[in-house]
Order: C-alpha cells, then structure tokens, then sequence
C-alpha cells in the first residue's frame, strides 16, 4: 500500500477553538503522526485565505487526504470537500475533525484536557482518512412537485413563490379553508391593513393558481422516500358534502339545528355543525362536522340534505386516502395560544370579561362577531377602562415557556390604538415587562399609541384579576412610580405565550424531523440555515420554527420555497455514496438487516440468499452493518475496521492511564 | 381505600392551641372522626412544632422539633394528621425537605436519635375525608345537614402554599374546603379572597394592618353572599372572629359576619354534641345563624344577619 | 444572603408581580421588588434597615406567582435571620415593653415570636 501523504490543517476560529486548546502543541504532536505530511494552523480557515492556503498545499505538498480540524461537519464539511474537489482531490479524502463543538467549548475551562482530547479527535479522523475510499456521488431523478403543509399565510406565501416558479405544488390544510391565524385578525401592525385587503387576494390566487393543487380538510398520513423521492399519503377527511357539488350557498347552515363554539370567532360565537369558517373562505365550500352533526351522532335531523339545491349532502361520506410523489416539503404548521386556565391568578376561563388577545382581534374586527363594535362579552356593555396584560406565560419559565413571544408587545399596541380609534372615550391600560418593537417603523408605531392615542404603559406584571360586581379588578404594580396599582376594568385582555400547533409532534415524528424542547420546529442551524431541517428536502417556515410576526413569516417562507426552487432547479438530485454495501461472498442472507433498516432499503435476494441494498433508499444510516453479524454489511467510509481503528487511537493514551 | 380503614390508626398531632384556645376546633374533630369510624391515635407528650417552616437554608436546628414529631408518629402509624394550618405546613413542609433534599436529609438526622427519611404521609383532614372516607361516604352520614346556609370557604396561606412543597390544591382557587362543605350541605360562595392573607401574627406589630386584612376578606366574601365563613386555622380565626370588633371600630359600614372552624360545621352535621362547638367562645355570635338554620330553610330569614346588630354581640 | 436563602437574586427581572400582589405594600417603606433590586445593587445596608423584611408574614403569595421561581420569603427570611443573629430583634415579644392580647392563642406567640424576635 502506498505511503500516505494527510495534511492536517488546523482552524483558530477565532477565541472559539484558541482560547480553550493549545494549538501549537497540538501542532507539534500531529506533525508526529505516521502519514502525516503536512500541519499549518490558520485563525479562519473557512475564509477565503484561508481556503486558499488549504487548496495551495495540496497541490505544493502533492496531499493525498487532508483534514480539517475546525467545527461541525455540519457547517464546513461542504465547503471544504467542494474546495478540495477544485483542486482534483476526491471529495471523500476530505474530512472533518470536529475540535469546536466537541471539544473547545465544552471543555472552555480545562485546557490540558482539552489540548488531548483535540489531538484524539485529529488523530482519529487521520486514521480514518486514510482508509476513506474514493468514492462518486449518487445521481438520482428528482420529482419536481413540492407540499406545503399548513394553509396560514407563511404556507400560502411559500405555495405561491414555488408555484409562480413554475412548479407544482400541493397546499395542504386540516381545516376546510386556507388563511390561517391572520385571516382571523382585525388589523395588522404597523400600516393596520386589513386581512381582508391584504390577504384575500393571495387566497385566491391560490385557488386558481394551475401549478397548486390546493387540498383541504386534510392531512398528512405518512411519508416515505428521501429527498427528491418521497411518496406521501394524505388524508382527505370526509366532510359529508360533495364539494364538486357545493355551490357555498349557505342555505343549509342557516336551517342547521346544532350549534358549536366557533373556532373562527375564538369561541366568541357560534357556528352549525354544517359550516364554513367565514364567508371569504377558499374553497368556499361547507363541511360537516361529525361530532356535533345531529344526523351523523344520533341518525335523526337531516335537514341540510332536504334544504340544500345543489344535492350535496353526503351523509356516508369517508375518509380518503391519497397518494402523491413529491421532491419536497415545507412545514408551515403555525401557532396555538397556551391554555390561560393554568394561570390560575388571572381567572380565564372562569370571568367572561377575561379574554386572549385572539377573541380581542375578533372583537375588533369587521368581520367578527359584533360586526367591529367593542362590546364585551359578560353583557354586549362597550368597555370603557381596558387593560391589556402582556408576558401571560412568555418569559415564565415556572410555565415552562421562557421564551418571548415576540408578536405581542406589537399587537398589544395595536389593539390598544385600534380599541381607543372605536371608544374614543375609553382609556386603555396595558401592563408589560418592557416593550419590543424592533420591527422596521415598529417603535415610532408605539409612539403614536402612547403620544396620540393616550394608551398608558405600566411597567409591572399584574398578580391578580377577580370579579367585583361588574367590574374586573386587576392587581398590578407601576415600576416608574414604585406603586401597586388596582385597577377596575371593564375588560381584560391577556396577551397569551405562543406554543407550536396542535400535533407537531406527531407530524415531526412521520417527518423525521425534530422539535426543540418546547415542541417548537428545529432547523439545521439557527443562523445559517434557518429554514432547512436535518433531514434533507425538508424545510419550515413560520410560527411553527419559532413565534414571529408576520412580515418574518412571509419572509422566511418565501425563504424556503427558494431553497426548493434551486433544489428543483438541477436535472437530479445528487446523494452521498456512504451507504451501505454488502460483501456477496461474506452474506449468509439472514436477513436481520432488513428488519434493522427503517428505511425498506434492503431486500433478501432469496435465490442467491445474500442482502441487497437498494442505492436510491439507503440513507446510510449504519443500522445494518451494526447489527450484521459476519460483517458481510459495510458502510462504505464508515466500515468496522475504520471504526476501531478510530477507536483504539482516541482511547489509547487514556487507556495508559 | 374507603374500607378497612377502621383499623388503620391515624396519628393526630394537636400542637399548641388546639386544647386550650381552640378547643372546639379539636374536639368537633375527634367527635366527628369517631361517628366516621375513622381511628386516631392521639400524640401524648409532644412538643411545639415551631408554628413557622424555617426558611433560612442553615436552620437545621429549626427543622428539628417537626423532624421528631414524625418519628413519634412513625411508631404509631404511617399517616399523621393535624389540624392548625401552621403545623400542618410545617410538617409537610418538613416532611418534604426531608424526601427530596438529600443535603438536608443528612444534615438534619445528624441531629436525631432516628434516622428518618420522610416515610410518614403528612395529611390534612380534609386530605383524610377527600381521599380516605370519600365525600360520598360523608354526605350518607350526615344527620342534620347544614340547609341552605351560605358559607365561603377560608382557605388563606398556610394550608396551600408554597404549592410546589405543600400539594394541597389549586393555590389559586383551592375546591377542597368547598366539597367538604356541599357534601355537609352548605351552599358554598366562591369568593376571589379565599386565599389571601388574614394578616397572620402581624397583629403583634399593628392592628390597623390586620384589620384591614380582615375588612378586605370579609366584605369580599359577603360581596359574593356569604353568610358565613369557614376555615381551618386558629390563627385566622382570631383575625377574623375574635379580633373582627377591630373592624368594626375603624370600618362604619362593616357589619359582622360569624366565623366557623370546618369540624363545627361537621360536627353538627353529623349530630354531635353541640356542646363541643363552642359557640359560646365566638366572638360573632353564630346564634341567629344556626337557630334559622335549623327551623327551616324556606325563609331567607337568616340573610338579614348582617341589619341585626344588636342582637349580634361583637365585643 | 444568596447563601442563606437559596435563592438566586439574579434571576429576579424585576417584572414586580411580587409587588403586585403583596397584601402588605401599603405599610412597606421599599416594595418587595426593590428589596430584591437593593441586593441586586449592593445596597444590602438599605434593606437591613427597611421595615419590609419584617412587615412580609411569610403568606408565600409571592412565591406562588413568581415567573422566575424565585422564593421571595426566603430572602425576607435571610434578612431578618441576620438581623436577628446580630442580636437586632424586631420586637421582643416576651419582654416587659410588649403586651400580647390576652385573648390570643399560643399559635401567635410562637409564630411571632419566632419571626420577629428569633
């Protein structure tokens, strides 16, 4: 076997790795090490410099494999596999040794241990470079149709970005109308546009769009394949009335006899259980809802079916399941309110003149249950003193929700202006911890609430909010005058925490994605790719990654149906070749792979009884080659022999004791 | 869990006042826990329980005397109950300390003759009636139900804070008390002051401070109508009962309102001696309450309390 | 006193909920925030001789609410516990200047005499 010639180029980056380890001593022991032919340390090696520097050596020094001793695989590894590829080295005698990440800055205080334990990691990764393959990247076809999950303004945002690129897309909503939390608000900081004006349009443009296939009431079953490759299936809740039938008359919810809690009006109103969420509804059409429906429940009723003209009642309606191909997705699931019933200070739930900053937009709102006028809930009274309470479960960690919602200093502000512009004689207070308003014209916007509105803002948190005759005591504390203030208020509204929707979980789980601990999307990097996921040909957008406003929502959507419009741009996907193989003459064909693999990428090829790997599924996990127990089954880069011997060189001075 | 519990010995820790200056509160207790079938063993020759949970991190001394409180329960069963809402934060509080922090574990049975590690349950009698007889169980026992008497329920600190330590109830709008008193037939008043402050010792340091506490929770809990009170603490009952004249001297548009200790209500309830009650030892006298009480409930008699005065001698 | 109380004062966000819901504030020469704000600042002399530590009745109200979780008893604790160490009573209940109402119960005593004279 011919000598190795590795060169090992350490990174400063910056303090990051140069505070904790000692570089030159690292240097110094490297340079030792059997086939290495080539140390140089550089304080930003990612850097144009310092790719410069890289690319120049291998070419002067005539590099048969290099390493990189710098950060997470995850940041760099491409970078420097696409350099070392420009100067005719094969991508895969590139590797990472990540020194930042598990190394620096755990061990920021122990600078020995950290100096060794850095050499491990270079040592090991050398090792493992030398026995790396040259290998070539997969090329696999690419189906050029992407979904969007979620119907709110970041889905429909990022559906008509891709759309109006000229590719397909399917818009995926569980309720039977798109427009999400923003078609449900009155008016939006800081130009107070309207929903309806600014909105609407755009669900409508999705409805007619040719490249969108806008599919309602209706959720994701399952997901199978990988990037480029997946096989969806979606579930199209029945819904009891033939929409190729349903003309959105109205006629058969006006006759409805059952009457539900309005999800729309935030549970201000009621809806039928024949219903559509608000008359502007894309598509127009009217489910059924089953658990309320009195014909579904009790088989009596049916008088939708006698009243409609179209004959679209269909009371034996099912479930459907569809199957698509997709290249991609974004998940735009948004937000939820947190459950104001475990503040148990605050009385939600138990005053009617309590309510969420959602109900209050409904309130507000042309479109909402009294038409615009404030009027209250207890008794249809207009309120007079309002106080709006902010931070209700954000930044209470004893919540569980340290976080800042970010979105409700500005729509506090909002509603207090738009409360005093329809009771020009009331007086809003609101009570926050301090005021947000970093949004581009954001600050001059609460300016003018405070300046020309008259709303007046207490520095303090309220502890305490109970009933005193028709009044709503609040107890709150003022920190500019260093007082505890009570106030009697007409109507309270609590500006409440975000939490991600309903079922992200389980939606992230058929994914393969992950959540952060508070059930919140995770993205591959909070900076530098704030839309991608871990897992390849995935993306989010929206609330459902973190709470921001809707100018970020738009942008971040817009943000990730370009990354699956360059994505769709190529003629294939390109894959990485580090899966895994099998040795034909080593298989016996017991088959514990196949159930090892999740992703139904080995077969049992029965007449020759050895393991197949199908290429184009294997993700190249490593289960298989875990648990094969001749060592028939190698991940190819990753084979058992590189593993010990990464092995035993990290561990052998420690095992000297 | 209901049954067989009559020979399941419950360990009743008195402390300090409960012989003497509340007395009845004791007494409606062992009387109606008797007529439940339920046993409890008297503590005989404790000592103080320190009435206030230490909350200095180095007080391990203070933790001390409640520590050797439950060893002696210990000896006699694994359930010790009490009635002061002081002694009963200070039990399970310690009793808490004890099952959770291992530092001051070892510490604190440095101290003792025993080791200990928290392994008494620490119950309320409310507890006890909730989770042991069932409020079910209760409400078939009772002879002479409460009519339609309107009492708000008084939970105010010790009994329910710190929740995270003390895992009585919702701290802030606590049901415990409220079932209790329906299953006895009362009609309980919710009111929002239930569980605020009766100004506990700071008498001591300033009666206008304390009345005005008193004054607050009073009005409130008439406000939502109330007749009545109930709780469970000798020292609230003191604020809000004995010292209640201090409110009547500074508020002119106050007028008194009767204060019961929970097991009075039960007591009479389940038809013990009356003489247990100790009405005589209120200083709202509960008379006019009672007696109409016990005619009958058709009138709304008894709602006029409150324009009676004379009659209600508030010394 | 970080020590004696357990608790970490940095925590505190000065969001003043303690404040707003103390049945005492009325009667307090700094608010419960702001004895935490004086520690905060090095201040601790403006607390050792503020009424507030011994106006707080332990009612854990503020314990209850905190965002933070902070235990604001347990610093009033701390701070009359130092005091009381410095031989600094509050009021001495069993000495001849004070009179206990004859009518109270013994629970009073101990509670108060415990907290107010150590």
């Amino acid at each position: 076997m011919k000598k190795s010639r590795v060169g090992v180029f350490v990174c400063h980056c910056g303090h990051n790795i140069a505070r904790a380890i000692d570089i030159k001593s690292v240097m110094e022991k490297i340079r030792k090490y059997p086939g290495v032919a080539h140390v140089e340390d550089y304080i930003y090696l990612c850097a144009d410099p310092g790719q410069k520097i890289v690319a120049d050596k291998i070419k002067d020094k005539n590099l048969d494999a290099i390493v990189i001793a710098n950060c997470s695989p995850n940041l760099h590894e491409k970078t420097f596999r696409d350099l070392v590829e420009s100067v005719n080295m094969n991508r895969f005698k590139c590797e990472i040794a990540n020194i930042r990440e598990q190394c620096s800055w755990p061990h920021d205080q122990e600078r020995e241990k950290a100096t060794l334990k850095s050499v491990k990691i270079i040592e090991s990764v050398i090792e493992k470079v030398k026995q790396n393959q040259e290998l070539e990247p997969i090329r696999v076809p690419l189906t050029k149709k992407a979904l969007v999950i979620g119907g709110g303004i970041a889905g429909i945002q990022a559906a008509l970005d891709i759309a109006n690129g000229g590719f397909k897309v399917i818009l995926l909503e569980r309720r039977a109308t798109i427009g999400g939390k923003m078609a449900q608000l009155s008016e939006t900081f800081p130009t107070l546009d309207c929903p309806q004006c600014i909105m609407t349009p755009k669900m409508v443009a999705v409805a007619k769009h040719e490249n969108i296939t806008l599919m309602t009431y209706s959720a994701l079953e399952s997901l199978e394949g990988y990037v480029g490759n997946f096989t969806v299936k979606i579930r199209e809740k029945a819904k009891y009335v033939d929409w190729d039938k349903c003309v959105g008359c109205g006629d058969c919810t006006e006759k409805c006899p059952a009457k539900v809690d309005s999800e729309f009006d935030a549970k201000l109103s009621k809806r039928k259980a024949i219903y559509r969420d608000f008359p502007q509804a894309v598509p127009n059409k009217f489910v059924i809802d089953a658990e309320h429906c009195i014909k579904l429940t009790k088989g009596k009723c049916g008088v939708c079916e006698k009243i409609c003209p179209a004959k679209a009642i269909k009371y034996d309606d099912k479930d459907e399941i569809i199957e698509e191909k997709i290249g991609a997705v974004i998940v735009a699931t948004g937000f939820d309110l947190f459950g104001l019933e475990k503040v148990g200070e605050y009385g939600y739930g138990k005053y009617k003149d309590v309510i969420d900053g959602l109900q209050f937009e409904r309130i507000l709102a042309a479109s909402g249950p009294t038409g615009g006028k404030v009027e209250r809930p207890s008794d249809g009274k207009t309120p007079k003193d309002v106080v709006f309470i902010q931070c209700v479960g954000s930044r209470d960690p004893e919540f569980g929700m340290p976080y800042c919602s970010s979105i409700c200093c500005m729509y506090t502000a909002k509603q207090a202006m738009l409360f005093k512009h329809a009771v020009p004689e009331g007086q809003p207070y609101i009570f926050c911890m301090d005021i947000r308003s970093t949004g581009k014209g954001y600050e001059e916007f609460v300016q003018r609430a405070v300046e020309e509105d008259g709303v007046v803002y207490l520095r303090g948190r309220v502890s305490k909010i109970y009933q005193d005759d028709d009044k709503i005591m609040v107890w709150g504390a003022d920190m500019a005058s260093g007082k505890k203030v009570e106030i009697p208020a007409d109507l309270v509204v609590l500006s409440t925490a975000i939490v991600p929707a309903e079922g992200i979980k389980d939606l992230a789980s058929k994914l393969r994605i992950t959540t952060d601990e508070y059930g919140f999307l995770k993205e591959a990097h909070l900076k530098l790719q704030p839309v991608e996921t871990l897992t390849s040909g995935i993306f989010i957008a929206g609330t459902a990654q973190s709470p921001k406003d809707i100018t970020d929502t738009v942008a971040q959507a817009s943000a990730a149906a370009s990354k699956i419009m360059a994505l769709f741009s190529s003629k294939e996907y390109i894959r990485s070749p580090t899966i895994a193989r099998v040795d034909e003459d080593v298989c016996k064909g017991c088959g514990i792979c196949v159930n090892a693999c999740t992703y139904s990428a080995i077969e049992l090829d029965t007449i020759k009884k050895i393991s197949k790997v199908n290429e184009a599924l294997c993700e190249g996990c490593g289960a298989c080659a875990a648990v094969c127990p001749s060592g028939a089954m190698q991940q190819k880069n990753y084979t058992k022999k590189q593993l010990l011997d990464m092995i035993s060189v990290a561990t052998e001075d420690y095992d000297k004791g | 869990m209901a049954e067989n519990n009559s020979d399941k010995n419950i360990v009743y820790y008195p402390g300090c006042t409960l012989h003497t200056w509340a007395k009845s509160l004791s007494d409606t207790f062992i009387e109606s826990f008797k007529k439940l079938d339920i046993n409890l063993h008297e503590l005989s020759d404790w000592s103080c329980c320190q009435a206030v949970f230490p909350l200095a991190r180095d007080n391990i001394m203070g933790l001390v005397p409640a520590a050797r409180i439950l060893i002696q329960a210990r000896e006699h069963g694994d359930i010790l109950t009490t009635l002061c809402s002081f002694c009963f934060n200070v039990l399970r509080r310690t009793n808490n300390a004890i099952q959770t922090d291992g530092e001051i574990r070892a510490k604190l049975n440095a101290y003792l003759e025993e080791d200990y590690t928290g392994d008494v349950h620490v119950l309320h009698p409310l507890e006890i009636l909730k989770v042991m007889v069932g409020f079910d169980k209760l409400k078939s026992k009772v002879t002479k139900p409460c009519g339609n008497i309107k009492i708000g329920p008084y939970y105010g600190c010790q009994l329910i804070r710190p929740p995270k330590e003390m895992k009585f109830d919702d701290p802030e709008d606590p049901k415990l008390l409220d079932m209790f008193l329906e299953s006895i037939g009362c009609e309980v008043v919710n009111f929002p002051f239930k569980v605020e402050c009766c100004g506990s010792y700071q008498i001591v340091q300033g009666e206008d401070m304390v009345a005005d506490r008193a004054y607050a929770i009073l009005s409130n809990a008439r406000k939502n109508g109330a007749e009545a009170i109930a709780l469970s603490c000798p020292l609230c009952f003191y604020n809000l009962d004995t010292r209640q004249n201090l409110i009547t001297q500074k508020y002119t548009d106050f007028s008194p309102m009767p204060v019961f200790y929970f097991t009075e209500l039960m007591g009479m309830a389940l038809g013990i001696d009356e003489g247990l009650c100790g009405f005589d030892k209120h200083k709202v006298d509960p008379g006019i309450l009672l007696e109409s009480l016990q005619k009958s409930s058709d009138t709304q008699e008894h709602v006029t309390v409150k324009n009676d005065q004379n009659k209600l001698g508030v010394n | 006193m970080e020590e004696l109380s357990g608790q970490n004062l940095n925590a505190c966000n000065q969001c003043l909920k303690c404040t707003a819901g103390c049945s005492f504030v009325d009667n307090m020469d700094l608010l419960p925030n702001q004895v935490i704000r004086c520690i905060q600042l090095g201040q601790e002399d403006e607390v050792m001789k503020s009424k507030t530590p011994w106006l707080c009745a332990s009612c854990f109200t503020c314990v209850t609410r905190c965002p933070k979780g902070v235990d604001l008893s347990r610093i009033m604790e701390a701070i009359r516990t130092l005091l009381l160490r410095q031989g600094k009573e509050h009021i001495n209940l069993s000495g001849s200047e004070f009179k206990l109402p004859a009518d109270a119960p013994q629970q009073l005593f101990v509670s108060g005499s415990r907290k107010l004279s150590g």
